[in-house]
């Protein structure tokens, strides 16, 4: 029997989708079968975050009506042994799904995957009722702004409401030359405020950008911090027990003396 | 002691904390509306407790969560409760 895994925001433009590709695609890496749920019905981008968008033949609404079979609307990656994704349709809207055949679909799914990852909708209507239906637990995924973290906090909240167990944070796009500065709030910060276990901190990186351009996951990219992190999320979620890594190493005071004469050691993180 | 009263200084006006003090206090409201009966169940029980002491119309008992300016600069929640007496018990009476 698989996990059911929501991951959600509230607040739109914080890293859903990205953050559901890159952790399916790293649980695929390490040799999992996952199976991405696009729940983003007439606004659906997962397909072109994973650069599945021209395999789509059949998609929920389709697997939901009865149309076909979900087998049929599931589309293989071939890049990835074990990641499979199920578009969500973009010709209709929320409500061409109920709560019920989610859980429905959930439930034939996680029979025949470890991992069952859904990409919640922004918002905290239909769209963010049918994703959380058939979830055991969820993510939640929060940048450290204040518009951001309120929404995070809110959907907590109604995850609570819905006995939803404990959820799990992810602080995205974190930036540590501003939480140096003091111009952003740090891990601690957030985590403070919304009082949730922390899953895990992604540095904001351009190679996402890049990544999502060429619709390849980013944890494929060597040399990438936000890649790293994510593979970091995978594992923890799998069990292992992986520290956060330490991107935020107070400037010292030879590092200020380096700056000072020009010499800018290297970054860290 | 100079540079002490420049780092508090600092430390106060870093735009991260005043972010952290805004969703603290902009969350205190959020958290109370996601709940319905989070205000009806402080009313019930602040009416069981005053009840021991006084009469109250319970009709027009009024419970909000409301800002308050703080003194300096900023706001700070409060939850206001105005609660009209119809009669003091004779209980608890200055004997003097």
């Amino acid at each position: 029997m698989g996990n059911v895994i929501v991951i959600t925001s509230g607040k739109g433009g914080v890293g859903k989708t990205t953050t559901t590709a890159n952790i399916g695609t790293a649980l695929a890496l390490h040799g999992k079968r996952v199976v991405l749920i696009d729940a983003d019905i007439g606004l659906r981008n997962l397909d072109v975050v994973m650069g599945l968008e021209n395999r789509i033949v059949y998609d929920l609404v389709d697997v939901v009506e009865g149309v076909c079979r979900a087998k049929q609307a599931i589309i293989r990656d071939k890049r990835f042994e074990g990641l499979f994704l199920l578009p969500a349709a973009q010709t209709r809207d929320k409500s061409a799904v109920s709560p019920e055949q989610m859980q429905q679909l959930c439930q034939d799914l996680r029979e025949q995957f470890d991992y069952v990852l859904i990409d919640c909708p922004a918002g905290i209507e239909q769209g963010f009722k049918n994703a959380i239906a058939g979830a055991d637990r969820a993510i939640v995924v929060t940048v450290p702004e204040v518009s951001a973290v309120r929404d995070a906090d809110r959907i907590i909240g109604l995850l609570a409401a819905n006995e939803m167990a404990e959820p799990v944070l992810v602080i995205n796009r974190i930036r540590m030359d501003m939480v140096r500065r003091g111009d952003m709030m740090n891990i601690d910060d957030t985590i403070d405020i919304l009082g949730i276990d922390l899953l895990g901190v992604v540095p904001d990186d351009e190679k996402i950008v890049v990544s999502t351009n060429k619709g390849e996951p980013v944890v494929m990219v060597q040399d990438s911090l936000a890649g790293q992190a994510f593979s970091n999320i995978a594992r923890r979620l799998m069990g292992e027990d992986i520290p956060v890594f330490n991107l935020e190493t107070e400037e010292t005071f030879i590092d200020k003396l380096r700056k000072f004469f020009g010499k800018n050691g290297k970054k860290r993180a | 002691m100079f540079d002490l009263l420049k780092f508090l200084r600092k430390e106060s006006s870093l735009s991260k904390n005043i972010a952290k003090e805004r969703l603290k206090l902009v969350l205190i409201h959020d958290r109370a509306n996601i709940s319905p009966h989070f205000l009806d169940a402080i009313r019930e029980d602040i009416i069981k407790v005053i009840s021991n002491y006084m009469e109250i119309e319970d009709g027009e008992l009024d419970i909000h969560l409301t800002n308050l300016p703080k003194e300096g600069d900023g706001f700070t929640s409060a939850l206001v409760a105005n609660i009209p007496i119809r009669r003091m018990k004779n209980i608890g009476k200055n004997k003097g």
